[in-house]
């Protein structure tokens, strides 16, 4: 039996039911639990670990490729734009990286911004927020605000076990 | 049955597959990215860490199929390994090429002659070129057999790709390693073929549009560590266009790195600081990208570099510097690829003395003079040029040799495509096993060099003097697979019980016959071939054993010098000797 594990991909699967759903009218409205993916090798206790592990994974990769944690982690206070700018480019860089190389993205409402759209009918309201008083049945007319964005991809690394998570960078002595 | 192809390179390894009604595709390879993370990538960066346990914990390096493991190959080998660079093996496929070093010795990582003594370099294991190379291929063999458990790798037709440069030894240590990763039977194919042959694949029948009777190819490979050039004449064969592979060059350890590593010096001058090892690659990878966009199409005018502090402090501590469009094509193309004339030649410094022992990198970082007299010996200009290998993506660098061939040749040269130039090795080695299927064209071409042997001339002995050797050609250029040369009865002689030992030669140029007895002149030695016939019932120890050669280029595509005893009673394989030599 295999020492790993896919929480990593579990902890995005979780966050992936709206994939399935598609406006279909007769569609159960509320999110589905997360698929017990790896349900038949782990024992639920450990479920909430890999979530965990998959959180602090993907923390990991940002900050090793992107500096990201120690980007937040520092004050900007009193830095100047042309200091923080050059910073956050490189950190931009590297997150867009890890980014583009593990998951694919597409709008959740394709169409410009700022365009009036139609709400069509059996909408599912995990995918289109509606903001202000919706007057009657669908569809509805709006002002498209934010495209949204659904992950239509995970290309996470698998994660081995016997590794500590917590220790998304490790201390680094030069000798 | 599927086809696996295998191009097992000095910097980057890739894998694809065909089968007989699927074309060519490339395989993601899993792989660690990371200390306990394992990902797929398009390529295997040919890297074997090999940390001692207080390094890089082994719970970090376990693979899907593996349990906790002492070395690690791929991205994560390579990223970890700029920061030990004392357990890291690079380049190992330039190493199975290098005769200065006994190439099954443990001698990677390579630590140079007096650093070989420290105390300090203690721990970690040390390995061969030859089992560097078995673990990149057994990475490759696991990794393909994880995500295609219906079709293992050692039951699929399996071709691995060369540099054409590999003379008959660093051909059969291929062989050597491909089965000690568990492949007991591969075959081999040389590169630059391949990528014609994913040029092939990419075109179908429309190749035959692009290329008339009397073209010829120039194969034109830059990769990261190495740089090989090739011809494939195309010939009338009744009606039908054949094409033959006519010319190969030597081995040039030049390439892509050397590009990034010049950048990296030129922007290390602009710095306020000195950088420590991790930002010197931080660096080395900036300047990767940044000639990729600055000799891209539509380049901007110049990029910007930043490295960022070493510490978790981020803002405030950036190094900046930037590189102009103007002093990277000054640096890159005139550096690498300057205007040359027809008849240049390479640059070879003088080997000042004693000088240290390591991989023979060339001295001339012009490629295009390298380019110049390579043609300069085939003495013929192509007419198309096909590139390959990451550097060559480089939309100037291509113009630039584009232009110098147009310039020699004295009339235009057309420019083929359509091909991925980093995975087209392998997706061209996948397609050549469909072609031996006969599904498409053969590129026709046998042995890239023909082969000696050193034979002493009889004569008086005379104090001081050792006797002139000469060189009897066993094994002509050209020579198909599969087929056998049987020499002429020659006076030739194994002692029983004795290590019969002969220098063996190779040369690109001379067209000689079988059997012929030749002046070594330009011919370059390569490691001796040796017997020990062991005294048995037919033979006695002391014994002299008449005997023939014979020669003989495996379905494999390796070499294989047989002595044949002339009464019949016995016949041994020679066997390369790859121990080191004074």
């Amino acid at each position: 039996m295999s020492r790993f594990v896919d929480a990593f991909r579990l902890l995005f699967t979780g966050k992936l039911p709206a994939e399935a759903v598609k406006y279909l009218p007769e569609q159960p409205k509320l999110p589905e639990p997360p698929k017990p993916v790896v349900a038949e090798k782990a024992k639920p206790a450990s479920l909430a670990a890999h979530h965990k592990d998959g959180a602090l994974a993907l923390l990991a990769l940002l900050q090793r490729e992107g500096r990201l944690v120690d980007f937040l982690r520092d004050s900007i206070d009193g830095a100047s734009d042309a200091d923080i700018g050059v910073a956050a480019r490189e950190v931009y860089r590297g997150c867009r990286k890890v980014l583009d190389q593990h998951m694919s993205f597409e709008p959740v409402m394709p169409g410009e911004e700022e365009a009036k759209v139609s709400v069509p009918k059996g909408f599912d309201p995990a995918e289109i927020r509606l903001i202000g008083e919706a007057k009657g049945e669908p569809p509805f007319r709006g002002t498209l605000r934010h495209h949204g964005w659904r992950v239509t991809e995970t290309k996470l690394p698998s994660l081995a076990e016997g590794v500590d998570r917590a220790v998304i960078a490790p201390a680094e002595v030069e000798l | 049955m599927k086809i696996i192809g295998i191009d097992l390179g000095t910097t980057n390894s890739a894998i694809a597959a065909a089968g007989d009604d699927e074309p060519a595709r490339s395989q993601p390879i899993a792989q660690v990215t990371g200390p306990g993370e394992v990902g797929e990538r398009p390529s295997l960066p040919s890297f074997l860490l090999l940390p001692t346990e207080l390094e890089v914990p082994s719970a970090q390096l376990q693979l899907p199929w593996s349990g906790p493991l002492r070395y690690a190959v791929g991205t994560f080998a390579r990223e970890r390994g700029a920061e030990l660079p004392h357990r890291l093996v690079s380049s190992a496929k330039s190493w199975l090429c290098n005769p200065s070093i006994d190439r099954t010795a443990q001698v990677l990582p390579f630590r140079g002659a007096q650093r070989e003594l420290d105390k300090d370099m203690e721990g970690g294991e040390r390995v061969s070129p030859v089992n560097a190379s078995a673990r990149y291929l057994a990475h490759l063999r696991a990794a393909w057999d994880d995500a295609n458990p219906d079709d293992p790798a050692d039951e699929q037709e399996v071709l691995v790709t060369v540099p054409a440069s590999f003379d008959a030894v660093a051909r059969e240590l291929t062989v050597v390693a491909a089965r000690e990763a568990g492949f007991d039977k591969v075959t081999l194919l040389e590169e630059p073929q391949a990528a014609f042959y994913a040029y092939l694949a990419a075109r179908g029948d429309d190749w035959r549009k692009d290329l008339k009777p009397g073209d010829v190819v120039l194969v034109c490979d830059v990769g990261g560590g190495t740089t090989d050039f090739s011809l494939i004449e195309v010939a009338d064969d009744g009606g039908n266009l054949a094409l033959e592979r006519v010319a190969v060059g030597d081995h040039i350890l030049l390439g892509g790195d050397n590009m990034d590593l010049a950048m990296a010096a030129l922007v290390t001058q602009q710095l306020a600081k000195p950088l420590d090892a991790m930002q010197q690659r931080a660096l080395v990878h900036a300047c990767r990208r940044a000639k990729e966009t600055l000799l891209g199409p539509d380049a901007p005018k110049k990029v910007p570099i930043a490295i960022l502090s070493r510490g978790s402090k981020l803002i405030g501590g950036t190094l900046k510097a930037e590189i102009s469009r103007d002093d990277a094509e000054k640096l890159l193309i005139d550096g690498f690829f300057p205007v040359v004339g027809a008849d240049a030649k390479t640059e070879r410094r003088r080997a000042g003395g004693l000088r240290e022992m390591g991989l023979p990198y060339a001295h001339d970082p012009a490629i295009t003079r390298h380019l110049a007299e390579f043609l300069a010996r085939f003495g013929k200009m192509p007419t198309a040029v096909l590139f390959n290998g990451g550097v060559m993506t480089a939309a100037k660098l291509q113009g630039r040799i584009l232009e110098l061939l147009r310039t020699w040749a004295g009339r235009d040269v057309k420019l083929l495509g359509g091909t991925d130039l980093d995975l087209a090795v392998a997706l061209g080695a996948a397609h050549y096993g469909r072609v031996r299927r006969g599904k498409g064209v053969r590129i026709r071409g046998g042995t890239a060099r023909g082969y000696y042997i050193g034979i002493e001339s009889a004569m008086p002995a005379i104090p001081g003097f050792a006797p002139p050797v000469k060189a009897l050609c066993v094994a002509p250029q050209g020579l198909e697979e599969g087929s056998t040369v049987e020499l002429p009865d020659d006076e030739l002689g194994l002692i029983v019980g004795e290590l019969a030992t002969f220098r063996f030669f190779a040369g690109s140029t001379r067209k000689d016959p079988a059997g012929e007895l030749v002046e070594i002149g330009d011919l370059a030695e390569l490691d001796p071939v040796e017997k020990l016939v062991p005294a048995d019932g037919d033979h006695k120890a002391g014994d002299l054993v008449p005997v023939r050669l014979e020669a003989h280029v495996t379905e494999v595509g390796t070499l294989e010098l047989w002595c044949v005893a002339r009464d019949g009673r016995g016949r041994w394989k020679l066997e390369y000797s790859v121990r080191e030599r004074e």
